[in-house]
This record gives C-alpha cells, sequence and structure tokens, in this order.
C-alpha cells in the first residue's frame, strides 16, 4: 500500500465520528430510494407476471341480459382474439358471528375446464368441482378477513333467495388484486368479498340460464381497443349494454395503475429531495472537512505531489465515507422496500405472491449521485487549497479578516461581553458558510416534517369527507333505480333519523378532446347528509340544471370551467347524450364526481322521480337492528356503512401510514443529526486553536462552550423557522406531485408537524452540544502554544 | 534593576519530574528541577529543543501536571490542584504570551485585551494596557490589520491587562525578525521595570539572554546552569 493510502486509513479512522456523521446523511438519501424504486419495480414486475400467467382480459363489457348464442357473434368481431362469457350478480352475503352488512360479487367460472380469461391462482384448498350446485371460491381478502378455509359455509342472497354456500378454495384474481366495494371509498375487506361459483348454479339462482350478463375479451394483434369497443358496443346497445371499456377503466386495474403511479411519484419526489438535501449536506460538509487540511496538502505539494495525485488522495478519501453510506443506504433500503412491498401486498393489493428484486440501476443512480455531490463538494475545497503556493499554505494562516457586526456598527455593542461578539462576528465574517448551515438544519427540518405529513393530512381528508361532505351513518343502495315513494318507507323504518335519496348514472363526460368516465350524482340541493363543498370547504346550495364537478376533474383531467358547456353521454337506460352547463366547481380530496339536483338528474334521463338509493341519518345505538331489516328487504342491494369504512380504512392504510412515517422519520432524523453534528464538529476543529488560547488565559470550559455552542445555537434556532417553510415548500410539491383520480393530499400540516420538524433539529442539536462539550475537555492545552493549527 | 534574595520567592519548585509516556517509550522531559523564582525578576530560560524548558514553562502556568515534586505558588500548591483550580489560578495570576501570539481574530485590539480583563478581579483598562505596549493608536484594529510584531505586542497587553503576579512567555520573539523583536523584548523589559512582574523568558537565543537578571539554562531535563547577570543590558542593545 502506498504511503499516501496508509494517510487515507488513518485520516478515516482518525474523523471515524465525521465518518460515520456523513455515512448517515447519505445513508438516508439512499436507503429512501432504494426502498422506493425496489418497491415500485417489485410490484410493476408483480403485477405484469400475474396479468400475463393469469389471462387478464383486455377489454369487459356488462350488460343486462344476452342470449348466450350472442357470444358467437361478439367473438367473431373483427379485432377480438379471445372473448368469454359469465354470469355476474351482485349478492348480500352473510357469515355467522358478523352483524354488520356485507355485500359481495359472485361471478361464475365455466362449468368444466379453467376459465380462459380472468384465471383465478388458487392459494388454499380448489376451485369448484364440475356441475357442483354450493361450491364456491373466495377472494382472499374477504376469506382472510373472516377466517374462512375450505370446509367453511356461509350464505348468500340471490336475487332475494338465500342459498347455502360452502367454500372451497380461496384465490387470488387479476381483475380483483384491489377489491372495493362499488361506490365506496375505501376497500373493506370484512364488508366486501368476491367470490366464484359454477356457471350453472349461479345462472340458476339468478335466473341466467342460457344467457350471461358480462363478457370479457383479449384484443388480437394490431387490433385497436376504441375500435373494438366501439364494436361491442353496438352489438350489446340492444341487450341493455353499459358501455365495454378497456383495462384503462377496469376498476381494480385502475386503482392499481393510480397507486403504482402515486408510488413511483412518491420513488422519485422523495428519493430525490432526500437524496438532494443528503448532496447538498454532504457538499457543505465536505467542503469544510477538506478546506481544514490546508496545510496537508501544502506539505504535499512541498514533496513535489502533483494537483492530480492531491486531487485523487481527496476524492478517494470522500468516496470512501460515500461508500461506506452508499452501502448501508442500500442495505436498509432493501430491507425497508421487502417491508413496505410487504405491507403493500398484505394491505391494499393481493397478488399471488411477490417477485421483491433490487435493480442494479438503482443501486448504480444512488452511488452516483451519492458521489458526484460528494466529489464536486471536495475538489472545489482541493483546488483552493492547491492554488497556495507550498510555502503560503505551511506558514501560519493570516487571522482572518473580521470586523465590527451590522449590529455592533448601529451602536448595539455595549450589550455584548467580548464572546458573544465572537459569535457574532464569526457568523457575519462567513456569511454563506453560516447561510449553508442554517439551510442545512433547515432542510434537516423541512424532511422531518414531508416524513410525517401523510397521516396529518389523511386525518384532514377524512374527516372533510365523512364529517362535512358525507356524513350520512349508512349509504345503500337499490338493486335498479326505484321511485322516490321508497324513501318514505325507509324513513319509516325504526333507528332511521332522516333519508335523502341520491341517483347516480354511470355517464361519460365530454369536453373538447377530453373526455372521462365517472358517476354522475344526483342529490338533494340542500343536502343535510350528502353535501358538496365550495373551495373554502363551506357546504353550497346546488343550483337546478346544471352539473358540478370535482376540482381535479374540471381542472386537471377536462379543462372546463363554470360557464363551459359539458358533454353528458349516459352510460344507462336509453343512453342519452345532452349539454349540460358546468356551474361550479366543488373541492373534494378523494375520488372524482359530476353532481347535479336529483330533479335535474331526472329529468336529464327522461324519468321521474327515481332513486338509485339513499343516505340515511341512523339512531345510534339501532344499527344492528335496522341492518338486519334492510338486508331482508329484497330491492336494497349494498349498504356502506360510513363509521364501519373509516374505521376499516385507518386498520388498512394504518399499518402503511405507521410503516413508513417511522421510516421516513429514522432517515429525516439520521440526516439530521449527521448535518448538525458535522457543523458543530467543523467549526470546532475550525476554531480549537482559538478556543484553547482562550482556556490557557484562564477561561473555563463553559465559558469557551458558551462561544462554541453559542453560535451552533443562534444558527439552529436560525434554521428552524426557515425550515418549517422548507417543510411547507417540499409538502407542496409533494401535493401536486401527488394529485391523482382516487386522491388529492390536501396541504394542511398539523401543530405536530412543525413540532417534530423543530424536535430533530433541537435534539440533534443538544447532542451534537453534548458531544462537544465532552470533547471541549479534551483540548490540547499545551500543543496550542506550539503548534499553529 | 538589580534582585536580591530579600524579594519574595513566587514560585518554589522541589524535584519536578516529568514522564511522558509516548507508545511505548518514556521520554523523561524534567528529571528533578528545585528552582526559585522571585518577583520582579526578568528570567531567562536557555536550552535547546527537547531540553525541557517549555514542560517547565507549562507546569508553573498550571497547563500540565509535574509526574513528581511539588511547585508552590505563594502559598497555593499546584501540585495536586484540580482543573477548576488551575483554571482560577490562570485566571488571576498569570499572563501568557505565546509564539504565534494566538490573538481571536473575530476581536480587536482592545476586545482581546478586554475578553481578558472582563474575567479578572482587577485589572488595567484595556485601553492602558494597549498604551503600555505603545498601540494607543490602534485600538480598534483587528489583527488581520497589524503587523506580527504589533500582534505581539496585543498579546503583551492581553496578558499584562490582568496585572498578574507573573508573565510566562514562550519563544515570543520566535516568529518575528530580529528588529521586531527587539521591539517586543522592550515591551517585555517595560512591563517588568513599571509593573515589577515576575518575567519568564523562554528561548534559545542565547542573545536574548543579556537582558535578563538570572539566567537558567535546562539541558536533558535539568538545570545545568543558574547564572545571575549583573550586566544585565537593555534589550534595545540586543541583536542576533
Amino acid at each position: 500500500m502506498k504511503s499516501l493510502d496508509r494517510k487515507l486509513f488513518r485520516d478515516l479512522w482518525h474523523m471515524r465520528g465525521q465518518v460515520l456523521a456523513i455515512a448517515a446523511v447519505i445513508m438516508g438519501g439512499v436507503a429512501t430510494m432504494v426502498m422506493s424504486l425496489s418497491t415500485y419495480d417489485s410490484l410493476v414486475t408483480t403485477r405484469d407476471r400475474f396479468y400475463s400467467e393469469y389471462r387478464f382480459a383486455e377489454v369487459f363489457a356488462s350488460l343486462k341480459r344476452a342470449p348466450e348464442t350472442l357470444a358467437e357473434r361478439l367473438a367473431a368481431l373483427p379485432g377480438v382474439e379471445r372473448l368469454e362469457t359469465r354470469v355476474r350478480a351482485g349478492v348480500k352475503l352473510e357469515v355467522e358471528g358478523f352483524d354488520d352488512p356485507i355485500t359481495g360479487l359472485l361471478l361464475s367460472l365455466p362449468d368444466v375446464g379453467e376459465a380462459r380469461l380472468n384465471g383465478l391462482y388458487i392459494k388454499r384448498g380448489r376451485t369448484v368441482q364440475p356441475w357442483s350446485t354450493d361450491e364456491v371460491v373466495l377472494s382472499d381478502t374477504f376469506a382472510d378477513a373472516h377466517g374462512f378455509q375450505p370446509g367453511g359455509t356461509l350464505a348468500a342472497i340471490i336475487n332475494g333467495k338465500r342459498k347455502k354456500l360452502t367454500v372451497v378454495g380461496v384465490a387470488v384474481s387479476p381483475e380483483y388484486v384491489y377489491q372495493i366495494a362499488p361506490g365506496a371509498m375505501f376497500p373493506d375487506f370484512k364488508r366486501y368479498g368476491v367470490l366464484w361459483m359454477g356457471r350453472h348454479a349461479l345462472a340458476a339462482a339468478y335466473d341466467m340460464e342460457g344467457a350471461f350478463n358480462q363478457v370479457s375479451l383479449t384484443l388480437a394483434r394490431d387490433a385497436h381497443e376504441q375500435d373494438v369497443i366501439d364494436r361491442v358496443d353496438v352489438v350489446l346497445a340492444t341487450y341493455g349494454g353499459t358501455g365495454a371499456y378497456g383495462r384503462k377503466n377496469q376498476f381494480s386495474n385502475r386503482f392499481l395503475t393510480e397507486e403504482l403511479k402515486q408510488l413511483q411519484t412518491m420513488a422519485t419526489i422523495f428519493p430525490a429531495i432526500f437524496l438532494g438535501v443528503a448532496a447538498f449536506l454532504l457538499n457543505v460538509v465536505l467542503s469544510r472537512l477538506i478546506a481544514l487540511q490546508r496545510e496537508q496538502i501544502a506539505i504535499l505539494k512541498a514533496f513535489g505531489y502533483s494537483y492530480v495525485a492531491i486531487g485523487a488522495h481527496f476524492v478517494k478519501l470522500v468516496l470512501l465515507m460515500t461508500v461506506l453510506g452508499v452501502a448501508a443506504g442500500v442495505a436498509l433500503g432493501a430491507w425497508f422496500g421487502q417491508g413496505l412491498s410487504n405491507v403493500y401486498t398484505e394491505t391494499t393489493f393481493r397478488f399471488p405472491c411477490l417477485d421483491y428484486g433490487l435493480n442494479a440501476g438503482v443501486i448504480v443512480v444512488a452511488f452516483g449521485v451519492s458521489a458526484l455531490a460528494a466529489v464536486s463538494g471536495t475538489l472545489v475545497s482541493v483546488m483552493r487549497a492547491a492554488r497556495l503556493r507550498p510555502a503560503e499554505g505551511m506558514r501560519p494562516e493570516m487571522p482572518e479578516a473580521y470586523r465590527a457586526t451590522l449590529i455592533e456598527r448601529i451602536g448595539l455593542q455595549r450589550w455584548f461581553a467580548a464572546p458573544t461578539r465572537m459569535i457574532l462576528r464569526h457568523i457575519e465574517r462567513r456569511p454563506l458558510k453560516s447561510l449553508l448551515t442554517v439551510l442545512g438544519i433547515a432542510c434537516a427540518c423541512g424532511l422531518m416534517m414531508v416524513g410525517n405529513y401523510q397521516k396529518g393530512a389523511i386525518d384532514f381528508m377524512v374527516d372533510v369527507q365523512f364529517r362535512q361532505a358525507s356524513r350520512e351513518d349508512l349509504a345503500l343502495a337499490f338493486i335498479e333505480p326505484t321511485s322516490g315513494r321508497a324513501l318514505h318507507e325507509l324513513a319509516a323504518l325504526p333507528g332511521v333519523d332522516f333519508v335523502e335519496g341520491f341517483r347516480d348514472v354511470p355517464a361519460i363526460l365530454r369536453f373538447g378532446h377530453y373526455h372521462h368516465r365517472a358517476a354522475v350524482f344526483g342529490i338533494q340541493p340542500q343536502g343535510q347528509l350528502h353535501r358538496s363543498l365550495d373551495s373554502k370547504l363551506q357546504p353550497v346550495a346546488l343550483q337546478p340544471g346544471g352539473v358540478v364537478l370535482t376540482d381535479h376533474l374540471a381542472t386537471n383531467i377536462l379543462h372546463v370551467k363554470p360557464g363551459d358547456m359539458l358533454t353528458v353521454e349516459v352510460l344507462e337506460g336509453s343512453r342519452p347524450v345532452r349539454q349540460v352547463p358546468v356551474l361550479g366547481i366543488t373541492r373534494q380530496y378523494l375520488g372524482v364526481s359530476a353532481y347535479m339536483q336529483q330533479d335535474s338528474l331526472n329529468a336529464l334521463m327522461r324519468e321521474g322521480s327515481t332513486v338509485s338509493g339513499a343516505y340515511l341519518a341512523v339512531q345510534p345505538g339501532s344499527e344492528a337492528e335496522l341492518y338486519a331489516k334492510l338486508h331482508k328487504r329484497p330491492r336494497v342491494l349494498g349498504m356502506v356503512a360510513n363509521a364501519a369504512a373509516i374505521q376499516s380504512f385507518y386498520a388498512t392504510i394504518g399499518e402503511f401510514i405507521l410503516f413508513y412515517t417511522l421510516v421516513s422519520t429514522l432517515l429525516a432524523g439520521a440526516i439530521g443529526f449527521g448535518v448538525v453534528y458535522n457543523s458543530a464538529r467543523i467549526t470546532l476543529s475550525e476554531r480549537g486553536r482559538e478556543l484553547a488560547s482562550l482556556r490557557v488565559l484562564g477561561f473555563t470550559r463553559g465559558e469557551i462552550a458558551y462561544i462554541l455552542l453559542g453560535e451552533l445555537a443562534l444558527l439552529t434556532l436560525a434554521a428552524i423557522p426557515i425550515g418549517f417553510l422548507v417543510g411547507v415548500g417540499l409538502v407542496g410539491i409533494l401535493v401536486v406531485a401527488f394529485q391523482s383520480e382516487l386522491y388529492r393530499l390536501p396541504l394542511v400540516l398539523t401543530p405536530e408537524n412543525y413540532a417534530m420538524g423543530a424536535s430533530v433539529v433541537i435534539v440533534s442539536a443538544l447532542l451534537s452540544g453534548l458531544l462537544l462539550w465532552l470533547r471541549l475537555g479534551r483540548l490540547d492545552l499545551v500543543a496550542v502554544l506550539k503548534t499553529r493549527e | 534593576m538589580t534582585t536580591d534574595n530579600t524579594h519574595a520567592a513566587i514560585f518554589v519548585a522541589h524535584g519536578l519530574t516529568k514522564v511522558y509516556r509516548m507508545g511505548e517509550v518514556e521520554v523523561h522531559a524534567l528529571r528533578g528541577i528545585d528552582l526559585t523564582l522571585n518577583r520582579g525578576e526578568l528570567v531567562v530560560l536557555l536550552g535547546p529543543s527537547g531540553s525541557g524548558k517549555s514542560t517547565l514553562l507549562n507546569i508553573l502556568g498550571g497547563l500540565d501536571a509535574p509526574t513528581g515534586g511539588e511547585v508552590r505558588y505563594l502559598d497555593h500548591m499546584l501540585t495536586g490542584a484540580s482543573e477548576s483550580e488551575l483554571t482560577l489560578f490562570r485566571r488571576e495570576h498569570v499572563g501568557f504570551v505565546f509564539q504565534f501570539y494566538n490573538l481571536i481574530p473575530s476581536l480587536t485590539a482592545r476586545e482581546n485585551v478586554a475578553a481578558v480583563t472582563e474575567i479578572s478581579t482587577s485589572p488595567m483598562h484595556p485601553e492602558d494596557a494597549l498604551g503600555l505596549v505603545g498601540l494607543g493608536n490602534r485600538l480598534d484594529h483587528f489583527p488581520a490589520q497589524l503587523s506580527g510584531g504589533e500582534q505581539q505586542r496585543v498579546a503583551i497587553a492581553r496578558a499584562v491587562a490582568k496585572n498578574p503576579a507573573v508573565l510566562l512567555c514562550d519563544e515570543p520573539t520566535g516568529a518575528l525578525d530580529s528588529a521586531t523583536g527587539v521591539v517586543v523584548l522592550e515591551v517585555l523589559e517595560k512591563v517588568n521595570r513599571e509593573l515589577g512582574t515576575l518575567t519568564v523568558l523562554i528561548t534559545h537565543n542565547a542573545g536574548i539572554a543579556d537582558m535578563a537578571d538570572r539566567v537558567i539554562r535546562l539541558s536533558d531535563g535539568q538545570i545545568a546552569e543558574i547564572r545571575a547577570n549583573p550586566a544585565k543590558k537593555a534589550a534595545r542593545e540586543l541583536s542576533w
């Protein structure tokens, strides 16, 4: 080993505290990136494999009823490769020992042989026997939520008739990777399930013998999806088709795609923020660290080492630190990534198994970014030091030029003793360095706020959605649109305080060349339960004759503003197409919808007072009895209880948020401590001689600690408010980047967020202060008299 | 000015030894020093590198503790004193002048002196101390605006401003050219004469010894010679 390399390792060992702190900063940035990107990659790989191996269809269509013979006509359409018809039935389920309403979706499986499309991955048990009459396969989420094993039983109310079912298997389907009840905001695995049973048995129970009401198909090569959809729609129009749609609009796939898009955003934005901040800090810390090596650089030059050799030496030094940080970050990130992927597949997405894999490219990028930041910071300082003539470098550095600070120049100096003046002048002497230190600490504070932001935002979203917009206790859907008179019956049920009917129709909304498939809700203009909110989250009364759109739908998807005319193509009944003015915009954080007055929607549909379902306010304590009564009504299909939905939402995402918050807190904490400690430690190196001289002159440890720690304290305090601004800015970036059809995060920061941001900085500063205090006790007073630096 | 034994002893040292352990090697920096230093004396400690003069000065100044023997300052026993007692001792009684001045770059000349007077019990005015070293017109200059000789004179002003009983100078002219060095020595001489401060001056420059009342020559950790210097020269007459 060359002696210069030996020096390298000794220097590293000598600076081990700082080396570890710098590595911690890199680790924080890299781990975030590796975690997010590897999770994203793994989920995408897993999804793609699942879709292709289990023959996920490409176009789907639902209809009222068509004879099975129509299948041949559909299969013969140009562009159709493979096609399968099915019977699907919305059902109510009864599980022993569980009183809340459960809705389910029953899908038919071919009586003989495997499904040609949308195959099932059987996790436990087996698929249904040919021609069996009561066997079902359960979706694993529902089975797991209720602890169903093969051999268990449950009952379904199909078309008003109760049927006992035997569970023979538990399965996962590419069609239901993400399971959510129609109309619900969040998945609720206990109260919604997907079941599969033999075609013959289901058709018999649902009056669909020799007929089908759902069709899926794959596209031939080179076929254009929209053309096929149009052809299918033409064929199904007379059979009550509600419009064919591609994978893009398939419910589970759409959610999965949106979630993955979010994750990808997170995997880009979060690490970019973390790694960017870490790189910045690395740059600042290293440039100061190398500046301290001035004399060594001069000596090496005096020995005859070239610029390149000296530069290479220090680059090697920082690269070793970088490698250490990157290695730790990759290891930690991969570990977190596996954890995060597991949380995803356990709480949100169901796959047969997860292919977790770490892409080598991720590691290369992580190392590249860190190394670039480290090396650039280093080279600037090395070059500055190497520009000196060797003799100059070895001579004691001229006392740095100081001057009286602004505060003193305006005549306040008599208030400050010499140590305080030293602090102020030192800060003002190097405004850029002080500013960078402040910014570094502020970034750590901001990161911490970002890491903790999601929980507060979600609480806020839930509050707006369920306590201000959708205030009903129970939303129920009828099997088909029903006369408004049905509401009177509901209102008369015991325990019902208040009923509000609603009408919803699926539609394609068009404006110019923008279009979007969404539900149009007809609600009550002065609704007490379901209300539309303005931009200040105040309820506003709906005006007759037009639509009010969710802000995201209007602004970012359809690009319409109040006053524009929107084309509404209804996909139900006689499928009218109408021009409707946009009356206003409503703020909504979850989902996107269009709202009209119910009467206006009824008029648009050319129907009398008709409702699709109702919102109910229920007296506390009477839920169980009411559920039982509603359950027995054949026309009531599904029920979503808000309280249960919120609860299940928190149970589902709680784990996810907890995991994510814990990880970001940990990483932001590591970065925060790394910065604060390094800043303090370098300040000590820069001023050790000065402080030791003061000790010799009779200053106590406490008095010199005041000079050193006073500066740190001042910079830390200055950094906190700036850190709040950084935090708000970073969260702002996140909010914009995370806008999606599923949800938009509100820009709300709770006092808790601010407190967390400030406390990471304060705790880091206190800890660093303590370490410095211990170091001040070991200052070599004798050495300072002889040596220069 | 003459020195005689009627002056009170400021420092009395008996059998001082100092052993440094540098890895596996023991370095005997002091091997049994007996010494008395009196009020008002100007003493020059002479010796080559490694003779132990700095170690002796550091022990006298309360910066280091001997391995064996004892040293007394007036009626205080320095041997065995705690860290905070030594800090207090330095703060109240000792003025230091270093080879590389060790001024605080962020403080002006006046403030460098004030930094010390602010923590002492009966100091001079910083302006008076700077006047004493001939820098009454450079009060508000920062170290970066002063020449090396001027910086060292600020350091001397800082050392004497607290009215210390003893002034310890470790190679005060070591970093200066001879003309500037003479100016600094003149200041030390003036302080010694006008304030009666015991002044101990380390040098390896034998020429400087001519301005001393007594010259103590150290060699290999022991006192090789103590020589009174009745034909004391003024600093301005020195040259090297």
